[in-house]
Formats: structure tokens, C-alpha cells, sequence
């Protein structure tokens, strides 16, 4: 019993929610994929920022994402601390691999139990204008809470690349993993740019956190199964490529939508780490690697 | 000291905290003890592979719930015999840690790490998924009420059980720390691209430490069926195991077997009075910030601090 029109709403349903992943994963792609460093803790930053969005939603009445826009410096200067620490405490030294990986698995605890202390460990949801419509295509649905943070999303990446590739900064930020003295030559310092970057980074999870709770209600844990989807897309899409990011957030989000519409939701967590390991075992690289 | 006089006196060691657990002759201090030694094996276990030989591993819970769930598989099947359980649950969780590895191990060591992180979320869906277990719902192993053998008190007797692992776990780590093994341990948590160019098999060591620390955690994890007597996907895979197998080390010290141990007894009984008298997500709280202030302040953890304050140089 196969239909064209569950086919066409699985593979819509997917796009969209490859636009959402993508915005999940873009902060892991600058801080794992271009500066090299294993910001696990991203997933719980996303979900600090759907709780920001929660309450001042609930509090005040503000639309989710524009509640994240404004909470962007916010996230800036966190993720500028952080990087700091990070950088007297093990960066500096040379040997951060094992205890750079403990700090942020620290941090993502840290988060997420801080938020169940808060906030309790109930389901959160939002309310905005736009969460309950939606559109009917032909026979294909397309819901609101799904396509606004999907084409937030790309808005988001397509300013991000724009940065990185026409700016000083933003070229500067691509350059400094793989030559630092050469960067030091150009009047760069690579620290700084590290930081800008780093800060940017997490930056961007505060809007991914407000697309989060559009999407679906949240409590403090789910962060935990976005880190398998996360390093699974970054690693597929070319570690530090954004186009490639986007590429593979649209190719597990169909694969994951098609799991679900066929096999049931439950199987769909499953799917992003049979990916990884795949990509690990064949294609290191990814898909758009060097 | 050699070996054998180590086991003996590692024995006489566990023959007395076990005969004053039951001076003590209350239940509660083998429940809580239980727990205790529980974080000993899993300590010990992730330090063969994270101390020893620098690789990340975050799926604790994972190779954890592997034996747990064998148990309650069995349990459902045909009742084995506790020992027997542990045997089961080590060989599952040592394949399971050896596919892993031979897939993410050849590559950098991050690599290895996230992919640790995802194989327990993935584990806890097909758990889910598979009604024979109890799927989403869980399942009930119901406690008998004493053993077959020295008619113990279950709980005593399981107690023991942990006990044993416990030695076994520490006996095992002591040993590969003092031998050959151990050393190319070392040079690959040093620098591993020397090691693989003067001739170490990299690749291969790796390997052995991956199966002996996932078999130690699936060992962990085989009797805790009969001792919480209702399993569900959620307190198996729970990350508090991960974040604890982790702190416990970094908070003792990541290079020698003692600190595992420390920081397990430690950490170990701070929990257990936490939980008690605050609440148990403020005692996770105070692990995960005792992690992180450990590995920022105090990179060789205890036993680092100790060496620094008594070493004459």
C-alpha cells in the first residue's frame, strides 16, 4: 500500500526539518568543524535557549524567536567566557583532548540539571500566532511551526557564510585552524578570532533553542538526542563546510521523516547514529570534505 | 608488591568491609555500599580505557545497560545463576565495545568520543523498541529472598557479588598498569603518532582496552536487574552513570589505579549522603561541578595534589 501523496508529505516533512537541523548543527560546525574544538555541551546551549524563550514567552508575552534575537549578545559574551576558560585551562597548554572532552561533558551536565532544578521536569511549550496554522499545498501540509524556523534557518546560514566568506573576520576565522602564524602575519590576533568565533557559535544556539520549542515542546534532557544528530550531520556534511552542513541536515532529515512516516517515530533517534557510524567507517571525510 | 600478594590482600580488604557491613546489620548500608562498589568497577572500568589510554568514552551507560538488559533477557528465557549472569553480560558488552571500536577508533580520538555518546541514545531506542524486555515500560525481575548457595540475604548476596567485581575490577587494572600492556597504554595517551611509527600496534591495544573496559562495565551492570527489581530504559541509560564513570577518575587521579578507586569512594559515598539528606538532582549538580573544577584546577586530581604537596623535589 505505497502513496505518492504520504511519499511527497515525508519527503516535505524532511526538508523542513533538515532546515531546522541545520540551524542546530551550524554552532558545532564553527566550533568542531573549523576551530577543532568538541563543544559536546552545544545540545544543552540550544536548550538554555528554548528555556529563554519559554519564559520570557510565558512571562511577558514575546514571540519565541524574537525573545532569541534579543538574547543573541547574551549568548555572545557566554560563549566568549567560555572559550577563555577553556583556553587558559587546556588550550593553551597543548593536551585538551581528554580533559577539554570531561570540561564540556561537565558544562552539558552542569546545564541541563540546573534547568531541571529551575524549571522542573515538566514539558514546556510556546505560544505564537503562527504555531497552530497550517497550509495545505495540493495534497502536501505544510505547517507553519515548521516552515518559519526552517526558513529562519537559512537566513541565518546564509548570513553566517556570507560573513565567513566576504569578511575580514569571517576569513580569518576559516583560516586560523590551519595556519596560525601565517594568520599572526596578517595582523591577526588568533586568539581573539578564536574567541569571535567560539562566542558566534553559541550564539546561534539561542536561535536554534527558540525554533526547538516552536517545533515541539521541550524539557531538559532532550538536548541528549541532538548530539547524536548534530556530530552525525557535521561529520556527514565535511567537518567546517557549510554548504556541505546544509546538504547533509536535508539528507537526515528525509531519511529521519521516511523512518518515521514508515516505521514508526520511535525508530527515528536511531537513524542519525547508524549515519555517523557509517560516514566514520567509509567517508571521514563527509560528503563535501577536502 | 607482586601480584598474588595484591589479590590476597585485596581479598582480606573486601572480607573485612563485607563482615563490617554486617556488623552494622542494617539493610541500608548494603544498599547504599552496593551502589558504591557499583561506581568502583564502573571508575575503574572507563579508566582502562580513558586514563590508560586517553580515549574519551561517554557511552558508560551504555556498555552498563548492555548487561543489565542481558540479565533481564535471561530472566525472561530461562534464570541463570547470578555469576553466570556477569559472564553473559562481560561478553556482550566486550563485543559490542569491540564493533564500536574497530569502526570509530582508527580515527581521531573525538571521533571515538561522540560516537560513544550516540551509541547509548541509539541502545536506549532499540531497548525501547523491543517488547520481550519490557520495552518503554520496563520490566520487573523480582528479588528472591535468599541465595541458593550461602543463603545470604539477597541483598548481602548481591552486595558480595559487586564486591567481588569490585576486586576483580581493580586486581585487572593494577595488573595491565604493571605489564607490557600497560606501557603501550601509555605511549599511545602520550603521543600515539610516535608509538604507531616505533612500531606499537596501535590499532590492536586500543582494541584490548576498549573490550576489557565495556566487559568491567557490562559485568557492572549484570546484577542491577535483581537489585533495583524494576528495569526501565530511562534509570539504565541514565547519563548520571556516564557523568560519574568520568568525575570519578578525573576527580582521583587518571593515571594509576588508585584514583579511581579514591574517587569512587569519595564521590561514591557524597552521593549517597546527598541524595539522602538534600536531593538527588542537587547531588548530580555537585558531581558535575566537582568535574568541572577538577579538570580545570586540579588536572592530575587527587592523587596529582598529593604527589604535589609530599614529593620532595
Amino acid at each position: 500500500m505505497f502513496s505518492y501523496d504520504l511519499l511527497l508529505n515525508a519527503v516535505t516533512a524532511g526538508l523542513l526539518l533538515g532546515g531546522f537541523y541545520a540551524a542546530v548543527t551550524v554552532g558545532v560546525s564553527i566550533s568542531f568543524g573549523i576551530l577543532d574544538i568538541v563543544n559536546i555541551a552545544h545540545p544543552a546551549f540550544i536548550i538554555l535557549g528554548s528555556y529563554i524563550a519559554y519564559f520570557f514567552g510565558a512571562k511577558f508575552g514575546l514571540d519565541p524567536i524574537l525573545t532569541s534575537i534579543i538574547a543573541l549578545p547574551a549568548f555572545y559574551a557566554l560563549g566568549a567566557v567560555i572559550y577563555q576558560v577553556y583556553y587558559l585551562s587546556f588550550e593553551k597548554h597543548g593536551q585538551d583532548s581528554l580533559r577539554g572532552l570531561a570540561f564540556f561533558f561537565g558544562i552539558l551536565f552542569i546545564t541541563e540539571v540546573s534547568l531541571i532544578l529551575v524549571f522542573g521536569v515538566d514539558y514546556r511549550y510556546v505560544q505564537a500566532g503562527y504555531i497552530e496554522t497550517t497550509w495545505h499545498i495540493g495534497f502536501v501540509d505544510v505547517p507553519l511551526r515548521m516552515l518559519v524556523p526552517c526558513l529562519m534557518s537559512l537566513l541565518m546560514l546564509a548570513a553566517l557564510q556570507l560573513f565567513l566568506t566576504r569578511t575580514f573576520t569571517g576569513r580569518a576565522i576559516m583560516a586560523v585552524s590551519q595556519d596560525q602564524l601565517a594568520l599572526q602575519l596578517m595582523g591577526a590576533d588568533p586568539i581573539r578570532i578564536k574567541r569571535i568565533a567560539f562566542a558566534i557559535s553559541i550564539a546561534t544556539a539561542s536561535l536554534a533553542g527558540a525554533f526547538l520549542i516552536v517545533i515541539q515542546p521541550v524539557e531538559p534532557s532532550i538536548g541528549r538526542e541532538y548530539i547524536g544528530r548534530v556530530f552525525a550531520i557535521c561529520v556527514l556534511g565535511g567537518l567546517g563546510s557549510l554548504p556541505g552542513m546544509l546538504l547533509a541536515a536535508m539528507l537526515l532529515g528525509i531519511i529521519e521523516s521516511f523512518t518515521a512516516t514508515f516505521y514508526g517515530p520511535s525508530w527515528a533517534p536511531a537513524v542519525s547514529f547508524g549515519i555517523l557510524l557509517l560516514t566514520l567507517a567509509f567517508r571521514p571525510a563527509g560528503l563535501m570534505g577536502r | 608488591m607482586r601480584t598474588p600478594l595484591f589479590i590476597v590482600l585485596g581479598a582480606v580488604v573486601a572480607a573485612l568491609v563485607f563482615a563490617g557491613a554486617r556488623l552494622v546489620g542494617n539493610d541500608y548500608v548494603f544498599f547504599a555500599g552496593y551502589t558504591v562498589l557499583q561506581f568502583v568497577v564502573l571508575a575503574t572500568a572507563w579508566n582502562i580505557l580513558g586514563g590508560y589510554t586517553g580515549y574519551v568514552n561517554f557511552g558508560t551507560a551504555a556498555f552498563f545497560a548492555l548487561g543489565a538488559y542481558s540479565t533481564v533477557f535471561f530472566h525472561k528465557l530461562y534464570p541463570l545463576p547470578i555469576p553466570l549472569l556477569v559472564v553473559v553480560g562481560a561478553a556482550v558488552s566486550g563485543l559490542v565495545g569491540l564493533g564500536m571500536g574497530y569502526l570509530t577508533l582508527r580515527l581521531r580520538g573525538a571521533f571515538f568520543a561522540i560516537a560513544t555518546l550516540a551509541l547509548a541514545i541509539v541502545l536506549q531506542t532499540l531497548v525501547v523498541n523491543w517488547d520481550y524486555v519490557g520495552g518503554s515500560r520496563g520490566a520487573y525481575v523480582i528479588r528472591p529472598a535468599e541465595d541458593p548457595v550461602l543463603h545470604l540475604p539477597y541483598i548481602q548476596y548481591l552486595f558480595l557479588v559487586m564486591l567481588v567485581l569490585a576486586l576483580i575490577a581493580v586486581v585487572t587494572a593494577r595488573t595491565i598498569e604493571h605489564s607490557k600492556l600497560g606501557y603501550g597504554f601509555a605511549t599511545i595517551r602520550d603521543d600515539e603518532l610516535a608509538a604507531e611509527a616505533s612500531g606499537v600496534p596501535t590499532l590492536k591495544l586500543k582494541l584490548i582496552a576498549t573490550v576489557i573496559s565495556g566487559a568491567l562495565m557490562g559485568m557492572a551492570g549484570a546484577p542491577f536487574p535483581y537489585y533495583i527489581g524494576y528495569l526501565q530504559p530511562a534509570s539504565a541509560f541514565a547519563l548520571e552513570y556516564a557523568v560519574n564513570s568520568i568525575a570519578m577518575p578525573m576527580i582521583g587521579g587518571t593515571t594509576t589505579w588508585f584514583g579511581p578507586l579514591i574517587g569512587a569512594i569519595l564521590l561514591g559515598s557524597l552521593q549517597q549522603i546527598t541524595t539522602v539528606t538534600i536531593s538527588s538532582a542537587v547531588n548530580l549538580l555537585i558531581v558535575g561541578v566537582l568535574l568541572v573544577a577538577f579538570v580545570i584546577v586540579a588536572p592530575n586530581g587527587l592523587v596529582g595534589l598529593w604527589q604535589r604537596l609530599f614529593s620532595k623535589r
